[in-house]
């Protein structure tokens, strides 16, 4: 059997580290999350040779080993553990040729803790354009391990780098300079009172400053003669080593690297002077935005109208084919349906993730931030808080994790609490359809359609109510934190299809997988609630609709439509829904939009799914739903169910009610306790129910 | 004293010693260092953040933080 051997990547943000892994290990990567928390974890097993195999860990982004984001934390806790099956037998520290530098402080700290290191040097194919010269010997030398020079871009040097973590036993393992050194008298007291262990290692959790909701460290105490230090020293302490650090890696690269400084200027400035214009620069970001939308909602419809097809095709075929049953009916109206309600949010997904991965990868999302925090800052969010902002049009899922880079615990939770007021894609059916039922198709001064203009102010109101919501929330949260506001303005950069290609594919498994499983479930239970119920009147249906029609004038097909719309009231759900029916009147609605409403509590898609069957629509097209809503009356107004009052009624229910189950989870998983999550289902949910209840009593 | 904040667009200085307890670390550990260049390359709209270059590294912080950072200027080049 042949060997294993767990190799970490690790390197600064921006060093091009994940075309380094995704250069190692092609489309065998595994995307998961570290145990207990949602960090996500990227691994993949490669053969190196005949007869060994090197498990890849990609860690993510992180300047130093002093953590100061969750995402941080996993580096230092995989790196400090050596129980972890995952523990390294080497690193590969992955760093930009052209920040060497900095990249070198995360460097010497690893070779510290005494783990073969190698240093990989990306981009070096930009060396010659930019007037650098390396001394790749002497600087092997100093930094005592091995370095290899690659380029991810051009896929150079991998051979090389390679044949180095398969020459990993032959690596030293001795510090580059010793952290010891800033304070003799301390750390020998350190030593005597631990030593069993590493001295750095110890030196490390002591210091670890997590301002990062709840974290248990075993705080080291005074034992066998030593003393603690005061935080203020101990902060003194690693500015000392910071500067240590530097001082030798200073000294090091001055012997070995040489730069061209008139080489070195690049485009950055006259790119810099028009997206971060004062003026030009925001109208660029609207107008990016504007157009990820527009192609987000034009491209989508032709693999979306596919999908549901499909999914309505995949159905009807199971009906035929399958003898008539219950698992035959379960198959056909409960699991694929529920399967195709997922599916068909793929493509908005998958290309909302494009363009954001794009605008990451070029380096223009820094730009943003930078244009943002002063904004932001003023509704208690910081500049990092637009990227969830913006993700949550897709999906508040991956936009409530993409709030993790944000350093201070507020500003984060404030983010996480208020992502799910922007209008997410699964608001999007419930829109299309109440709009085409109360707004006229006509346009205004000739150009702009009255349905299009409703569209865009529900996208707007959820926007605007996010941002609202967030000066509210940081005004009422008594939360001490440290603003910590560091953002490193990458250079433009050319994005790497390969990179976007994946990241594209990761985030959208993601949301099937994760948001999939829930939404398949609520499918199936709905569908169980509606397929039975507590009475006769359920049992029997077909011969008390039979009897009560006169069934010479209608088709078969009739027939039934009514038959199983009777059988949906007579079942458990359409009991509960009578049992809500004074709560949802004075909104506008009937209980069957109640019904509607308590099973999309789940997920809002599932509200069309539901009128279609509580309808009894044969097939959930949007047209034939329509005109068969249109016909309904008010059980206490009389007239039509829906009028303009109970439609946006209606619409604004759903644009600020918390309707979604795989929210409040990954909401619970980030932030550690339910408390949260509840705060945003009653705290949401109470205030779509006044604010539809005023709107329908106004306009009535 | 004079601090990175009271640098003008395009100037440059050097990092002095740095005593505020509140410079998170992390901007230490980006290359703020005392003796290190520093030059201000942009200032966002309403004043905030800066957008600077130091010791090579391109980076933005918040006018706070720049508050506490003392530097000396560089006679003109």
């Amino acid at each position: 059997m042949s060997k294993q051997i767990n190799v970490a990547l690790v390197g600064n943000p921006n060093t091009g580290k994940t075309s380094v892994f995704n250069n190692l290990t092609g489309l065998n990567q595994k995307v998961g999350n570290y145990p207990g928390i949602t960090v996500e974890k990227k691994e993949a097993v490669v053969k190196l040779s005949r007869n060994l195999k090197a498990h890849i860990l990609d860690l993510p982004g992180t300047y130093s080993l002093n953590a100061t984001s969750l995402d941080e934390n996993v580096v230092i806790e995989l790196l400090l553990n050596k129980n972890d099956k995952d523990y390294p037998d080497v690193v590969v520290v992955v760093s930009d040729v052209e920040n060497l530098k900095r990249n070198l402080l995360l460097f010497t700290q690893i070779k510290d803790l005494g783990l073969p290191t190698i240093l990989a040097i990306n981009m070096a194919d930009r060396m010659d354009r930019k007037g650098i010269q390396l001394d790749v010997g002497l600087l092997e030398k100093r930094l005592k391990t091995k370095v290899n020079l690659i380029s991810a871009r051009k896929n150079k040097g991998f051979t090389e780098l390679r044949q180095s973590i398969m020459d990993h036993q032959k690596l030293s393992v001795n510090p580059c300079l010793e952290a010891s050194k800033i304070d003799k008298e301390y750390f020998e007291s350190l030593k005597k009172a631990y030593p069993k262990q590493d001295l750095y290692k110890l030196w490390l959790v002591i210091t670890q400053d997590v301002n990062f909701g709840k974290t248990n460290r075993n705080r080291i105490t005074s034992q066998n003669g030593f003393k603690p230090k005061s935080d203020s020293e101990i902060k003194r302490l690693q500015q000392k080593e910071t500067i240590k650090r530097y001082q030798f890696i200073n000294e090091t690269l001055k012997e070995t690297l040489t730069k061209d400084l008139a080489l070195a200027k690049g485009l950055r400035a006259s790119i810099d002077r028009l997206l971060i214009h004062k003026f030009w620069g925001y109208v660029i970001f609207l107008a990016i935005l504007f157009l990820i939308f527009q192609t987000i909602y034009d491209w989508s419809t032709y693999p979306m109208d596919f999908i549901d097809e499909s999914f309505l095709a995949m159905s009807e075929y199971v009906k035929d084919v399958f003898p008539l049953g219950m698992l035959s009916d379960l198959i056909s109206e409960g699991i694929i349906p529920g399967i195709g309600g997922i599916v068909i949010f793929v493509p908005q997904i998958a290309f909302l993730f494009l363009f954001i991965s794009i605008l990451e990868e070029t380096g223009y999302m820094s730009r943003v931030v930078f244009l943002m925090d002063r904004i932001m800052r003023k509704f208690g969010m910081s500049g990092k808080s637009i990227v969830p902002l913006v993700s949550g049009t897709a999906c508040a899922i991956p936009a409530v994790m993409a709030a993790r880079n944000i350093e201070s615990w507020k500003e984060r939770l404030v983010t996480i609490l208020v992502v799910p007021f922007t209008t997410c894609s699964a608001r999007l059916p419930v829109y299309l359809i109440i709009i085409g039922l109360v707004i006229p198709d006509e346009r205004w001064l000739g150009v702009f359609n009255y349905q299009g203009i409703t569209l865009m102010l529900l996208y707007l109101l959820g926007f605007v109510t996010a941002i609202g919501s967030g000066w509210l929330a940081s005004k009422m949260l008594k939360i001490e934190f440290k603003s910590y506001f560091v953002v490193e303005m990458p250079d433009y950069k050319m994005p790497i299809f390969k990179n976007v290609f994946y990241t594209v594919i990761e985030k959208t498994k993601s949301f099937v997988f994760g948001a999939g499983k829930i939404i398949l479930a609520i499918s199936i239970v709905l569908w169980v609630l509606a397929s039975y119920g507590p009475t006769d009147d359920f049992d029997n249906a077909e011969s008390i609709v039979t009897a009560s029609l006169d069934v010479t004038e209608l088709s078969q097909e009739e027939i039934n439509t009514e038959i199983s719309s009777y059988k949906l009231k007579n079942s458990y759900i359409g009991y509960a829904g009578r049992a809500i029916e004074p709560a949802v009147i004075p909104l506008g609605y009937d209980w069957k939009i109640g019904i509607a409403i308590i099973s999309s509590f789940a997920a809002r898609e599932v509200f069309v799914g539901t009128l279609a069957t509580i309808y009894s629509v044969e097939n959930d097209d949007e047209q034939t739903i329509k005109s068969r809503l249109a016909a309904e009356t008010n059980p206490v107004l009389g007239g039509p169910l829906f009028t303009f009052a109970s439609g946006i009624s209606l619409l604004l229910f759903y644009a600020f009610a918390m309707q979604c189950m795989s929210t409040l989870a990954i909401v619970r998983k980030e932030t550690g306790t339910w408390k949260w999550p509840m705060i945003q289902l009653f705290g949401m949910s109470g205030f779509a129910y006044v604010v539809a209840l005023i709107a329908f009593q106004i306009l009535k | 004293m004079l601090t990175i904040a009271s640098l003008k667009k395009g100037q440059r200085a050097i990092i002095g010693e740095m005593t505020s307890q509140d410079i998170p670390l992390k901007l230490l550990e980006m290359g703020c260092l005392p003796g290190n260049h520093v030059e201000l390359i942009q200032i966002a709209p309403f004043k905030d953040p800066l957008y600077l270059n130091i010791n090579d590294t391109f980076l933005s912080i918040r006018r706070e933080t720049a508050k506490l950072i003392h530097i000396e200027l560089i006679p003109d080049e």
